[in-house]
């Protein structure tokens, strides 16, 4: 029998895996193959020259700035989107009436799980669009111009958010306003999936807490959290690859692609930078299969930390 | 039945999302790299003529990309017409994008389109399309007669368009556009409060406040796009250390930045911003161009596209006007020097399947009646001679007003076409210093550095100007 199911798993996956590997891992394995080579993105004409762009990429400056702004992005993107999340699911879901716990979310919460979630329907370059505009940095800026009507922001020295190099916390202060942009574009998302993850939570769990004398803030730290781990994991490995891509937020809102000054260079500005500028592909594909070994290697890591024993209930 | 722990339905599908999570970033960037056969050549022209200088073959076909930003592409679409007129047998298919580079460069190996303007932001890099050999030398298009008056194509160019279009000894741009660049104004409010038009930084310096304590701030410039206010402190280089200075700088000559007169041009730029006669705020192109039209400041600096680009929202009353860039004054080594050139360069790609069409219309592009249009439709001025003089317009006007005074030298500079490194950390530090986070010495030893550092890499191809 085991042999029949593999027999007919395989019939209807022969045409999606050839798609697969013909648009999916050739173009991987053709980048790896350019990786060794001087090719400049304009011709035919290639020169094989082994591991020098990959020699040439552990000393590049530009390089190791970027790594450590996606180094930034990877650790804050998953773990503010997910707070984020966690905080509104729960709400939404079970942080209802007091004694009432885990029955239902606070009034309205139907309305509010729309309105989260709408960043999501948006492509990332509309909302970078629309986040221009808001942080549009003279007072037509939504913020801007806020601030500075009830005095809060001087007019003769508005808050220059993308533009703004300075560091905050150690960190440029772009990368914190484009943070801000991830995660409010991401935290509906992640809402919507704990919020069904906390569905199925069974309610006598929560009755049993209540009988007990726990509050809100007992019931989601010992209940809600330690159940949903698995729906947090997954989320958290998807939040990384988010993190380590970003481009589209960077190339529409910083100056340069990656300005003021660097300030904001992640590694696919970088690539985009060397292929398309610089014209150097073979360099540009060199970045880009080392990213995808740190992704690959990151994604297993992950994956394995948070491996445990499943709660059945 | 059981199911092995392994394979259930949860993980497998966890699994497989997390699979195509991971590759779909990276994939986008990894297969922009991936290249693939050659296409084959179908050049075997017609019978050459006066008419028909370069064979067309009749019922063929030309595919013509239109950069379609600040001059629009209604000018292309009058070209085509000419076109037609000539050779109604050719078809001419023609497209008009934003994105050159993000539609065309995948092509390029490949079947690129035969025509393609390569111009905007998203702009193929013009030393790497040279040196991949990737575009099509178009000296003969220089020889070929002209369309529709005697002599040459090569004689009804404006002077520095073959030198703009010319890479290691070969012509190989079609610079349609002649842009002026410099101070604009409103004529109007500046006849009104009887200001005149600043030629040096002290007499900006002196009118500055004058025109702050009617509520405007005295400068605007783009702070989003580095190429911009780079523009106008090479200009006050040239102007302030001389010609010379800027030509050592393109051939990454030894310490070219450290050159008289460069760094006290950047001093007085580094003054304007210290002494806060900028508009607060980090506007881009047009944000900054609408406040300037808004009247919140005097002077914004820009080429002569900007009216054309702004023509939708220009106010009533308001009289646009150029201005030279300022000089520092008597010390200044090019003081009438006038920032012009031939830009919005059209290139033929080497794979391009009708060369012959792609040259013949280009030499309809550059006709007496094409650029006449051009120049009406575009509020610019185009590259052949005599395009702009039946067009009114007083913004016109004061362009082709400020090139009649202007010298035989006219301010160029080709570093950042030369080396896109130079190019990038060049509009960086400008910002930088326009924000002032920079001095203007720090300024010069960063440049400085940063072209050493091109001298240097052996990975790049090293470039010359001679004038």
């Amino acid at each position: 029998m085991r042999h029949g199911v593999a027999r007919f798993v395989t019939g209807f996956l022969a045409l999606p895996v050839a798609l697969y590997l013909f648009y999916v891992v050739w173009p991987f394995v053709q980048a790896a193959g350019y990786s060794l080579t001087d090719w400049g993105g304009y011709s035919d004409r290639q020169q094989f020259v082994g591991l020098d762009n990959y020699v040439r990429l552990l000393s590049d400056e530009l390089i190791r700035k970027a790594f450590w702004h996606n180094v930034f992005f990877l650790v804050t993107v998953p773990l503010f989107t997910i707070a984020l999340a966690l905080f509104l699911a729960f709400l939404l879901n079970v942080g209802g009436r007091e004694d009432r716990a885990g029955i239902r979310g606070v009034f309205g919460s139907g309305l509010y799980k729309v309105i989260f979630f709408f960043p999501q329907v948006l492509s990332l370059v509309v909302i970078a669009v629309m986040w221009q505009q808001i942080y549009r940095t003279d007072g037509q800026g939504l913020i801007n111009g806020l601030l500075i009507k009830i005095g809060l922001v001087d007019a003769d020295n508005p808050i220059a958010f993308t533009n703004d190099p300075e560091p905050f916390l150690g960190v440029p202060a772009v990368l914190w306003w484009l943070l801000l942009i991830a995660v409010w574009s991401g935290a509906g998302f992640y809402m919507v999936l704990f919020s069904a993850a906390m569905q199925s939570i069974p309610k006598d769990v929560y009755e049993a807490a209540i009988l007990d004398g726990a509050g809100r803030f007992h019931t989601f730290f010992r209940i809600t959290l330690p159940l949903l781990r698995d729906t947090v994991s997954v989320a958290w490995v998807y939040l990384g690859f988010i993190a380590l891509d970003m481009f589209a937020l960077v190339y529409v809102m910083t100056p340069s692609q990656g300005g003021p000054n660097h300030a904001s260079e992640i590694f696919a500005s970088v690539i985009n930078f060397n292929a398309f500028q610089k014209g150097q592909f073979g360099y540009a594909c060199a970045i880009a299969v080392a990213l995808a070994i740190f992704t690959i290697l990151l994604a297993a890591l992950q994956l394995r930390i948070t491996r445990r024993e499943r709660i059945e209930y | 039945m059981s199911v092995s722990p392994d394979l259930d339905r949860r993980t497998l599908l966890r699994r497989a999302a997390a699979a195509g999570l991971l590759v779909t970033p990276a994939a986008g960037l990894l297969s922009a790299c991936a290249g693939s056969e050659p296409a084959k050549n179908d050049d075997t022209g017609g019978a050459k003529s006066k008419d028909n200088p370069f064979g067309v073959k009749d019922g063929s076909a030309v595919k013509v990309v239109v950069f379609n930003g600040g001059l629009g592409d209604q000018w292309a679409k009058e070209d085509m017409a000419i076109f037609k007129a000539k050779h109604p047998s050719i078809t001419v298919n023609m497209s008009s994008t934003q994105k050159i580079k993000t539609e065309e460069q995948p092509k390029m190996a490949t079947q690129p389109s035969d025509v393609v303007m390569n111009s905007g932001a998203d702009i193929m890099d013009i030393s790497t399309l040279v040196n991949e050999g990737a575009i099509e030398p178009l000296d003969d298009l220089l020889t070929a007669p002209a369309w529709d008056s005697d002599g040459t194509v090569a004689d009804t160019l404006l002077p520095g368009t073959v030198a703009d279009g010319t890479f290691q000894g070969k012509f190989y741009v079609v610079n349609i556009a002649y842009t002026v660049w410099g101070n604009w104004y409103n004529a109007a409010l500046f006849n009104k409060e009887g200001w005149q038009p600043p030629k040096t930084f002290d007499e900006f310096f002196a009118l500055a406040p004058k025109i702050k304590a009617k509520g405007m701030a005295p400068y605007v410039h783009d702070a989003v796009h580095g190429y911009y206010p780079r523009w106008a402190l090479m200009a006050t280089i040239w102007k302030s250390a001389g010609k010379q200075a800027v030509v050592d700088i393109d051939n990454l000559k030894e310490n070219a930045w450290k050159a008289d007169g460069i760094l006290p041009a950047l001093q007085a730029w580094e003054k304007l911003v210290k002494d806060k006669l900028l508009l607060p705020g980090k506007l881009d192109h047009t944000q900054s161009q609408q406040a300037w039209l808004d009247g919140k400041a005097a002077f914004i600096q820009v080429g002569t596209w900007l009216k054309n680009e702004m023509a939708a929202t220009i106010p009533p009353g308001f009289e646009m006007k150029i201005s030279d860039y300022w000089g520092l004054g008597a010390s200044d080594k090019a003081p009438n020097d006038v920032y012009a050139g031939a830009g919005e360069g059209i290139v033929v790609p080497a794979k391009a399947p009708n060369k012959a069409a792609a040259k013949e219309f280009l030499r309809a592009v550059l006709s007496r009646a094409g650029s006449a249009k051009f120049a009406e439709l575009t509020k610019s001025l185009a590259s052949t001679k005599g395009s702009g003089d039946n067009v009114q317009d007083s913004a016109l006007a004061s362009a082709n007003e400020l090139m009649k005074n202007a010298p035989k030298d006219l301010v160029s500079v080709k570093f950042w076409n030369f080396y896109a490194d130079l190019d990038k950390e060049s509009q960086n530090l400008s910002e930088e210093l326009m924000a002032g986070r920079l001095t203007a010495q720090q300024f010069v030893d960063k440049m400085q550095a940063a072209a050493d550092k091109v001298a240097k890499d052996s990975s790049i191809k090293k470039q010359t100007r001679t004038a």
